[in-house]
């Protein structure tokens, strides 16, 4: 059994009926209307709870969190540089461990979060993260993809789907929009053979929770990948946000899945998958898609996920599963 | 200091510029942000608590009878509730100007 199975062997999960009453995050936050984001935030600073230290990347959640003088944050909290959230947090658990050794502080269970938006983590934080997770600092990161550089004006990442209008990919005679496709950002998480590695989505709050629970209670670094809506920079309506969430999900446009030591899990599959179409329909960002256009994203998607379906173990074979590699390890020991 | 705005002068500012009070932004009225209010209907609530796990700005909690109930003062009037709602009890209503 890996070090992450081992951790989340009694781990029970929350349900409806019994999530946590601590708010980490107070209400009084300058997020947008219908903001998908800080609704992931919240959700996922529940389910971490108030024993923790946040850190916290430039972008949309720390503009609206702490316009001096108030703060929206009721746990530490360090705002750092666009570039460096992943090399702070890491310093700081490397801090609390030491003072832990030497008995300054006996505060063993503290957990460390770092946050960043899509621009933050694949354009230009990806070099500190990488560093980090390679360490092995304990520590969960969460990117919070909204799909472009929100805060500043819509202008295109590196995260931004193929097709999107951005301020800075406007779409015209000449040009689609966006001409790149997005970067697979867990799969680069992966690659790092961390224990943990998960995506989410706000409009599946228990399994957002959960998942923000488990990167938490593994140890080593673990890595959540978190769908956020933006109504502003995706110009749908303030109400969608959570609608264009499950229909990103339904249409396999970004598909729920978790990595624990490697072995791929997927958490919703999607039985009647919807067209990419209507996922593109609330939103204004890509109304200048032609019929051909639409087609060949879709023909990207499917490929996407057949890929991902192939590398995910079924539930039921799960134990099986996890038994054969042991079982295997013992005999190339032996 | 102007709590409902967040504008405060520099005179009356902590030493070192700190914030001694962690969560004071929830001393903000963001409810003056909405034009349109969600109002329940206890008639056809049926207490699953969607509304409260789907709002971005932690405006319902729970009540005695168990009723989420909003927070006007900081409700944005967003909708998510109203539209997320399995049963269809919130309706969104225009607010009134006094």
């Amino acid at each position: 059994m890996g070090i992450a199975s081992e951790a989340l062997k009694n781990f029970k999960g929350f349900n409806l009926k019994n999530l946590p009453d601590v708010e980490p995050l107070s209400p009084g936050h300058r997020a947008c209307q219908g903001c998908g984001e800080v609704l992931a935030l919240r959700l996922a600073m529940k389910a971490i709870g108030t024993n923790v230290v946040v850190c916290s990347a430039t972008g949309c959640m720390e503009i609206i969190t702490t316009p001096f003088p108030q703060t929206a944050w009721r746990v530490p909290w360090i705002h750092v540089a666009f570039e460096n959230a992943a090399a702070v947090v890491a310093g700081v658990e490397s801090a609390y461990k030491v003072l832990n050794r030497k008995g300054i502080i006996k505060q063993p269970d503290t957990v460390f979060v770092a946050y960043g938006g899509d621009g933050a983590t694949a354009d230009i934080g990806i070099q500190a993260l990488s560093g980090a997770m390679e360490r092995g600092h304990n520590f969960l990161y969460m990117c919070f993809d909204n799909e472009a550089y929100m805060n500043t004006g819509i202008q295109r990442s590196s995260s931004t789907p193929y097709g999107a209008m951005t301020t800075t990919s406007p779409p015209g005679k000449m040009s689609i929009g966006q001409s790149t496709w997005k970067k697979d950002l867990p799969s680069i998480a992966v690659a790092h053979n961390i224990p943990y590695v998960a995506t989410a989505s706000p409009a599946y709050p228990v399994d957002l929770m959960n998942k923000a629970k488990k990167a938490v209670m593994v140890p080593g670094p673990a890595y959540l990948h978190i769908y956020s809506p933006c109504p502003t920079g995706w110009r749908c309506g303030i109400d969608e946000s959570i609608e264009v969430a499950k229909l990103a999900v339904q249409s396999k446009v970004f598909p729920l899945y978790e990595v624990i030591d490697g072995v791929y899990y997927l958490s919703r599959k999607v039985a009647k998958p919807k067209a990419v179409a209507d996922y593109f329909k609330p939103q204004r960002r890509f109304r200048h898609l032609t019929e051909a256009d639409i087609k060949k994203i879709q023909e990207r998607v499917d490929a996407d996920y057949e890929a991902l379906l192939k590398k995910c173990v079924e539930p039921e074979k799960k134990e099986k599963e996890i038994k054969g590699t042991e079982m295997s390890v013992r005999l190339d020991g032996a | 200091m102007a709590k409902e705005t967040g504008i405060v002068s520099w005179k009356q500012l902590n030493l070192g510029i700190a914030i001694t009070d962690p969560g004071n932004a929830s001393q903000l009225k963001t409810g003056d942000w909405r034009a349109m209010r969600p109002v329940t209907d206890r008639e056809k609530c049926t207490k699953c608590g969607q509304c409260y796990v789907y709002c971005p700005d932690m405006v319902y909690t729970k009540d005695a009878e168990g009723y989420y109930v909003q927070n006007y003062y900081w409700c944005k009037g967003c909708g998510i509730c109203a539209k997320e709602c399995p049963v269809d009890a919130i309706t969104m209503i225009m607010e009134e100007v006094d």
